[in-house]
């Protein structure tokens, strides 16, 4: 039992780093990237070959870290030639690229991904508490860049890039960390995810688990911390809740992007503002 | 000798990759959505000529059902999922275009079953003809053939009749042509119909090229053709088709040279990231 627990823990903690990594990147600075699961892949392949040659956990994971974000603001760097629907067509085509490239890498085991990784040298529960407190730290960070100087820039970035510019917001250099931060954190859940399952396959980065990443962080309500994080417990532990859920997993992440967009863009953050906002003013209507 | 042969394949290829994306940057070009759902019609398509082939005998009967079929979910999928989304941000439309995709893809696994079905009479792709040496099949020829004469045909409408040039106003200046007398509903349901139409002979003709039909054969198409009209300049329709070729070509000699290093599907994507870094606004798009 205590095995399950921590198991469902690892993959909560890991989602919600990853949501809330795409959340800075598309949700505070606007620039949306249909390949974030590549940077997920850059990590956990980054560490699961250093810890193959035996380096220690916390430095696969700092490498891992460190690698996805070095490539994250190469890739951010794109973000500054094109926009928009450009910017969204050439982040999934890096998504491809990275798996392209991985599948034919026999020193990366190719095909096959990596096994046979070191366990984390803690027990099961222990990692999942480890991991518990990334994503806390992860959850704490967010809040604070949005509370921040920085925040309040990311957002004017993702309001209206040219206006920004206008009152003398350095838009590239903003665009770059929120890049690199993003990337970043979603190569520290790579690093995490390699000790967790200790076997890797690049399908695990493929371009549906970008989707899956961005269901998250568009579900909970893009920008919205909490609303982020609420999405990602729900959605993670609905196929464990119901047989009938884990089977139609996918059908069921598809229908709740129409319906979420269709019918509140905002999210689960936009329900629930717009909720206490008709109470509150139901209780000011009140005398 | 087998230098040309692969270029004459990779236009072959091409060919295909426009009969997908013209539909994409018709979309793009009214209405600026990322139209991602447009492989789900593809894969329709693709399914509907092999299941009325399979239970009547006729082929033809098929592609024509296949065709009807295609451009009805187009219009469905205009109507009911992006026309109450048109007023808002770009994002919205685009990922509810993903959700329609993936349920589209989850529907086909459940009614067709996850491991495909062949074409129970499809002589063509074995049969091959000798062209100076080059040897294509039925159905490569077919691909050719189809691609030029509705794309020829396409332009010669948009040229020369009244709803061809009421439709080209209306993707200029949507506004202007409306005060002109132009339908712009009626130019948006030709539009679909049109592009559908298209996707859905595509994938029927891709179906009886691989004799062999699944649920997710849309994906990578689309995903391609979605680079091609960024590629080609989002919206434009002659940037598209050259695009499509300039593709196919350069993945035929990828596979080749590079199979090493990238495997065919990341090909693509890398030389559209190569392209955007050097002309961001894509071959034909206005800088």
């Amino acid at each position: 039992m205590s095995g399950y627990v921590a198991s469902l823990l690892s993959v909560i903690g890991i989602n919600m780093i990853l949501a809330l990594s795409l959340n800075i990147i598309t949700g505070f600075c606007g620039q949306v990237s249909l390949g974030h699961a590549a940077f997920y892949g850059i990590g956990a392949y980054t560490a699961a070959y250093l810890s193959k040659l035996g380096v220690p956990l916390l430095l696969t994971l700092s490498a891992g870290t460190a690698m996805a974000g070095l490539i994250g603001v190469a890739v951010g760097l794109t973000s500054l030639r094109v926009r928009h629907d450009f910017l969204a067509v050439t982040t999934m085509g890096i998504g491809f690229v990275f798996l392209g490239f991985v599948r034919k890498q026999k020193w990366l085991g190719a095909e096959l991904g990596i096994s046979g990784i070191p366990a984390p040298g803690l027990d099961p529960l222990a990692y999942a508490l480890l991991i518990a407190v990334a994503a806390a730290s992860v959850i704490a960070f967010s809040l604070w860049i949005k509370r921040s100087w920085m925040g309040f820039t990311f957002d004017a970035v993702a309001d209206d890039e040219d206006a920004a510019r206008t009152v003398g917001v350095n838009v590239p250099a903003y665009k770059l960390t929120a890049f690199g931060i993003g990337t970043a954190l979603a190569g520290l859940a790579g690093g995490l995810y390699v000790y967790f399952a200790r076997i890797i396959l690049p399908d695990t980065f493929d371009f549906v688990q970008s989707i899956a990443i961005l269901t998250m962080v568009v579900i909970g309500g893009t920008g919205s911390v909490w609303g982020v994080v609420a999405s990602t417990v729900a959605l993670t532990l609905l196929p464990e809740v119901s047989r009938a859920a884990s089977d139609y997993r996918l059908l069921i992440f598809g229908g709740m992007l129409i319906l979420v967009m269709r019918f509140s863009p905002g999210g689960l953050a936009g329900m629930a503002r717009s909720f206490l906002g008709s109470k509150r003013a139901r209780r000011r209507a009140v005398p | 000798m087998y230098f040309v042969e692969l270029g004459v394949k990779g236009l072959v290829y091409g060919c295909m990759y426009a009969m997908m994306a013209v539909g994409l940057t018709l979309v793009y070009g009214l209405l600026r959505i990322l139209h991602i759902a447009h492989a789900g019609v593809f894969a329709l398509g693709a399914f509907i000529a092999v299941v009325v082939a399979n239970e009547t005998g006729s082929l033809a009967l098929g592609f024509a059902l296949a065709i009807v079929v295609s451009a009805v979910a187009g219009v469905a999928i205009y109507r009911f999922a992006y026309q109450p989304l048109l007023g808002h941000a770009a994002f919205v439309p685009m990922i509810v275009s993903i959700g329609i995709f993936i349920v589209m893809q989850e529907a086909f696994r459940m009614v067709f079953g996850a491991y495909g079905i062949a074409f129970d009479y499809n002589p063509y792709y074995t049969a091959t003809v000798d062209l100076a040496g080059i040897r294509l099949n039925y159905v490569e020829i077919a691909m050719v053939v189809a691609a030029t004469v509705l794309l020829v045909g396409f332009g010669l409408f948009a040229s020369l009749t009244r709803a061809g040039v009421g439709w080209r106003a209306t993707v200029s200046d949507p506004q202007m042509a409306t005060s002109f007398g132009v339908d712009p509903v009626r130019v948006r349901y030709l539009n679909f119909i049109f592009g559908s139409g298209l996707a859905g002979i595509a994938g029927a003709l891709v179906g009886l090229l691989n004799n062999y039909v699944e649920p997710t054969m849309g994906a990578l198409v689309s995903y391609k053709a979605l680079a091609i009209i960024v590629l080609g300049g989002l919206g434009s329709v002659r940037g598209t088709l050259i695009a499509s070729l300039i593709l196919g070509v350069v993945e035929s000699y990828g596979t080749i040279y590079l199979a090493d290093i990238f495997d065919r599907d990341a090909i693509g994507f890398l030389f559209l990231i190569v392209v955007l870094m050097v002309r961001p606004q894509g071959l034909l798009g206005r800088g």
